[in-house]
């Protein structure tokens, strides 16, 4: 296996964190912590993972409102996030965002988002970037979206844009079967995503979205492409999402035990930790000290979002604009 | 769209300043280019602002030079990296505008005709107004747009638009709407430095007017109004075209002796409050002139704002000369039928005064 050991502890790391993540996210949601809705992302760890493990904060994300693992993956602080959720003020953008709208712009986090198929073109507004400033080798755009959006005009107008700019970008399609309660094999044209690529002049590759090692490899060769100037790459992540659409969605009232059970079998965690220690990459020991420090992680993240302020309410205010001559608080 | 600019359209402090007689289209295209010299970082984008390559070469050729030619020759100034033709796909090249801004570019995005806006809404409303809140302050959007609204040209109901009240609706976007070639050069360079979104929303009728333009560089603050004519009996509030309108009623109120002031806002988010409840409490009479439909309009946010901010002061009720509530027609009578007309705007003065 051609990945280094550093590389290999990063992605158990962020899989793990990203897991306990949502798992920590979904009691505080529960216990009334959470100040609003969330939309949980356990199981899809191995797509953030396996491609942000070949990107810098020099590169750029688009995210959706299921984002909390592209988050995590492009390195942001999760007790900042967990603060996020819970609407404090030492949240990550200062309380005013919520789960569906956690940046870090200087870490290359465009920003989890809301409407969806919106990120999309924000990516590819990212690789423009890069292009016009020929730095497509130090910075490309990665797009997260889900099969949801794939029915998006903005996806369809966003790929055309890349490929006939020939802009660094990926396109990475999660595709955990369902847009909200309703399934891809319903609301989905083509048995796969990615052979609508061939249309756009673009490589489309279907990718064991619970195999963090492919992810990886396929992840690897289109960002190589796009910072070669080669253009756009389309990945289908054949994923799945554990839990419900949202936190208190019943997930059982439209798939089956025999599906998750399918899935949860191809966990993609588990996967990494049976692949590693037959292959006498990681020692079992060293799995469990970076779950422990992960464990130690969330209940510091849990602490910290629970300690913090709420935020003052002058901010309601603040940041609508850099400047603007009318004052904000008397506009009511 | 031969009408001839009104007197003295800068207002006070510009007299004796070096300029000269300019065509609107001639100083919006040298004000992107002095935008373009000035910051590498700007850059155009939109549907044949160069227009048409060359099959073999794949070289601009520059046939169009962008809609209604607003972008003529600057391909051939900057290349194609900086004028970037894009495919017919609002959503996608607004929203990668807003993403090269989130990212350090200051994007400046022709879309064509005003009424392309809701093809890409969604970018404008969800992404570009509301990042930098939502966000918590850590980015900001400096992006420009320009599109054509405005009834007059027989472009019918789906190129003739005039809601820009829509967009001065979102917390996060700026308007403004240049009435002459003074002020399309002071809004546009002040739009393409300013750090927030901002739409500048172009009236077809004006593109081919004429009117002094001081020589030197400057730009018009936004959220501020003018006084384009000075008055006591009565205020007329222009935006964009309008404020022409408002000029001509002037002079025909002038012959049967009454003096109106003509306001022309410039800027609709923010806007200028000041000067109208300036001139409100001198003229105690205000008529609000707007080609736009009237519900929800701007129209309607000025009247709200002097009724709350100068009610003593008013000696008649505010009124409004403005759109229908109806689409633009393509019929030429019917469409000028539609335009707030000069004589519509002397006629609710002479109403409101009492001086039928």
């Amino acid at each position: 296996m051609d990945i280094s050991k550093e590389k290999l502890e990063w992605i158990y790391s962020t899989m793990y964190r990203i897991r306990r993540f949502e798992e920590t996210m979904l009691e505080q949601t529960f216990k009334g912590n959470a100040m609003g809705v969330t939309h949980p992302s356990d199981g899809q760890e191995a797509p953030p993972t396996g491609i942000c493990a070949h990107l810098t904060d020099k590169d750029w994300i688009g995210s959706t409102h299921r984002g909390h693992g592209h988050c995590i993956a492009k390195g942001l602080d999760t007790s900042a996030m967990m603060a996020e959720i819970m609407g404090k003020a030492t949240g990550q953008c200062g309380g005013k965002g919520g789960s569906m709208h956690i940046a870090d712009f200087s870490k290359g986090m465009l920003g989890a988002n809301a409407i969806v198929g919106a990120s999309i073109p924000l990516a590819v507004g990212a690789a423009l970037t890069a292009k016009y400033k020929g730095i497509e080798n130090e910075s490309v755009g990665v797009s997260f979206f889900g099969d949801g959006a794939s029915s998006q005009g903005v996806l369809h107008e966003s790929m055309n844009l890349a490929s006939v700019w020939k802009l660094p970008v990926i396109f990475a399609c999660e595709n955990n079967g369902y847009a909200e309660a309703t399934p891809s094999w319903y609301a989905v044209s083509a048995e796969d995503i990615a052979s609508r690529a061939e249309g756009y002049g673009m490589p489309g590759v279907v990718v064991d979205g619970m195999d963090v090692f492919a992810v990886y490899d396929a992840a690897g060769e289109a960002i190589a492409r796009a910072r070669a100037g080669e253009g756009p790459t389309f990945l289908e992540l054949k994923t799945y999402r554990y839990h419900g659409h949202f936190h208190a969605d019943v997930p059982l009232n439209y798939r089956t035990e025999e599906e998750e059970k399918y899935y949860r079998d191809k966990d993609a965690i588990k996967h990494f930790e049976r692949t590693v220690t037959k292959q006498k990459l990681m020692t079992a020991k060293k799995l469990k000290s970076i779950r422990d420090a992960v464990e130690k992680e969330m209940l510091d993240a849990v602490e910290f979002g629970m300690n913090s302020p709420m935020p003052d309410p002058s901010v309601l205010y603040e940041d609508v604009y850099v400047s603007y001559s009318n004052p904000i608080p008397g506009l009511r | 769209m031969t009408t001839s600019q009104a007197n003295n359209p800068l207002g006070p402090g510009y007299e004796g300043v070096a300029g000269k007689e300019l065509r609107f289209r001639d100083v919006f295209r040298d004000t992107l280019r002095a935008e373009m010299i000035r910051d590498e970082d700007v850059f155009l984008m939109g549907e044949d602002i160069s227009g048409g390559f060359d099959k073999e070469t794949k070289e601009p050729l520059d046939a169009w030079g962008g809609p209604f030619a607003a972008t003529k020759g600057l391909v051939q100034e900057f290349g194609p990296e900086r004028v970037r033709d894009a495919p017919i796909s609002e959503a996608g090249f607004v929203g990668a505008a807003v993403g090269s801004a989130l990212t350090g570019l200051r994007p400046v995005v022709d879309l064509m005709y005003f009424d392309f806006v809701t093809v890409a809404f969604d970018q404008l409303l969800s992404n570009a107004a509301k990042s930098r809140y939502m966000f918590g302050g850590q980015t900001r959007v400096p992006l420009t747009l320009f599109a054509r609204s405005g009834a007059g040209t027989g472009h019918a109901a789906q190129h003739s638009e005039s809601f820009y009240s829509m967009l001065a609706h979102i917390p996060g976007l700026k308007v403004v709407v240049p009435s002459d070639p003074y002020s399309v050069k002071g809004l546009l360079a002040a739009a393409i430095r300013d750090d927030d979104p901002v739409f500048l929303v172009n009236d077809k009728k004006l593109i081919n007017l004429t009117g002094f333009v001081p020589d030197e560089d400057y730009v018009i603050e936004l959220g501020k109004g003018r006084y384009m004519r000075r008055g006591t009996d009565v205020t007329l509030v222009g935006i964009s075209y309008t404020s022409i309108a408002c000029q001509k009623a002037a002079d025909q109120l002038a012959e049967v002796g009454i003096e109106a002031e003509v306001i022309d806002m410039m800027s609709l988010s923010p806007f200028d409050e000041d000067i109208l409840i300036e001139s409100v409490n001198k003229t105690n009479n205000v008529v609000i002139v707007d080609e736009d439909t009237p519900r929800a309009s701007m129209a309607s946010e000025f009247a709200a704002v002097i009724a709350d901010k100068a009610f003593d002061a008013l000696d008649s009720p505010v009124k409004r000369v403005t759109g229908p509530h109806a689409p633009v027609p393509y019929n030429r009578d019917l469409e000028q039928a539609f335009m707030p007309q000069p004589e519509d705007i002397v006629g609710t003065v002479k109403n409101i005064l009492g001086r039928e």
